[in-house]
């Protein structure tokens, strides 16, 4: 299902359609990791990926045409570089722990403690929730802090949308 | 769709689908910021259905309206109170005499501590990805509106 979405993405020229598909797209990863318990993740892949990001796709398409440049020729050392990490990533994945296995180092480290302690520890019956919030609380501070970032970089790209409105001649950014 | 704001307008059921469902999905954000640690969701998804709802608004009922909702001044303020709401809250546990960040003292025992914590920090992760999305939303579509 993926892998047919992602050769149709690629392969999409209409840049209003591939919008519509990266959104399918998330919204399949989405239900991909419901089933696997994650509902968490999904739901925000959910939220972002498929409906957030796409609108925000289409709010760019709305300034830059909806029709993709014709491609180049195929780029040979392009190429050779993705085929090699992606031979590298599949040869990595051979030493990868079975899916689900509760011995992989990433359920030994302090995930028993998680699961047997954040009740007492931090209370709420979610322990995604005391994970982020409390145990790992640094880590989602820095979080925001990087959604702060993206906020002011688009801002000092873009400007706000009415500053330029209200002083018509502006100041030096092009209005196209 | 941002550059046939008459026709989306105009198309009744669009406006009619937007109308009914406008609420129901406002009051939903605030039913996963706040109940986000009993089910799965909290600040992030809230902020960023609540941005989805206003989005939806803006592109139907156009721009300005949305902007007299919610004005860019405040979404701007919102980007950084969120932030600064989280850090607030680990200043205070940190003044109370705990570590940053570290609830615990927050209330008279650490349970409830813990509780009052989280609850400000994901407002703030709401607040901040909110209005982060509404600025980035305006940005794009200001340029295109004038």
């Amino acid at each position: 299902m993926l892998v047919i979405l992602s050769v149709a993405l690629l392969r999409m020229r209409d840049l209003f359609t591939v919008a519509m598909l990266t959104g399918i797209y998330s919204l399949v990863i989405a239900c991909f990791f419901m089933l696997q318990d994650a509902v968490d993740v999904a739901f925000t892949e959910a939220a972002v990926g498929a409906g957030i990001t796409t609108v925000l796709f289409l709010a760019t398409l709305s300034m830059v045409g909806r029709e993709e440049a014709p491609a180049s020729r195929i780029h040979l050392p392009a190429l050779a570089c993705t085929l090699a990490v992606g031979a590298l990533l599949v040869y990595a994945s051979q030493d990868m722990p079975a899916w689900g296995d509760p011995n992989a180092p990433v359920h030994q480290h302090v995930a028993p403690r998680y699961i047997e302690q954040s009740a007492d520890e931090v209370g709420p019956p979610n322990i995604v929730t005391s994970v982020l919030a409390s145990y790992r609380g640094y880590d989602t501070m820095g979080e925001v802090g990087v959604v702060f970032t993206a906020a002011i970089g688009v801002l000092l790209l873009l400007g706000n949308g009415t500053r330029r409105r209200r002083d018509s001649d502006g100041d030096s950014e092009d209005q196209t | 769709m941002i550059d046939k704001p008459i026709s989306m307008k105009s198309n009744p059921i669009l406006r009619g689908v937007t109308s009914i469902t406008l609420g129901p999905i406002l009051l939903f954000a605030w039913y996963v910021q706040w109940h986000g640690d009993y089910g799965p969701g909290g600040g992030f998804q809230a902020g960023v259905i609540f941005a989805a709802a206003i989005i939806a608004y803006a592109l139907i009922y156009g721009l300005d309206r949305a902007q007299r909702f919610i004005p860019p001044k405040s979404a701007e303020i919102g980007v950084m109170a969120g932030w600064l709401l989280y850090i607030g809250t680990g200043v205070i546990s940190m003044l109370l005499g705990a570590n940053f960040l570290d609830y615990d003292v927050l209330a008279s025992d650490p349970l409830h501590g813990q509780h009052y914590g989280i609850l400000a920090v994901e407002l703030g992760v709401g607040i901040t990805v909110a209005a982060v999305m509404i600025v980035l939303f305006y940005a794009f579509a200001g340029r295109r509106h004038r």
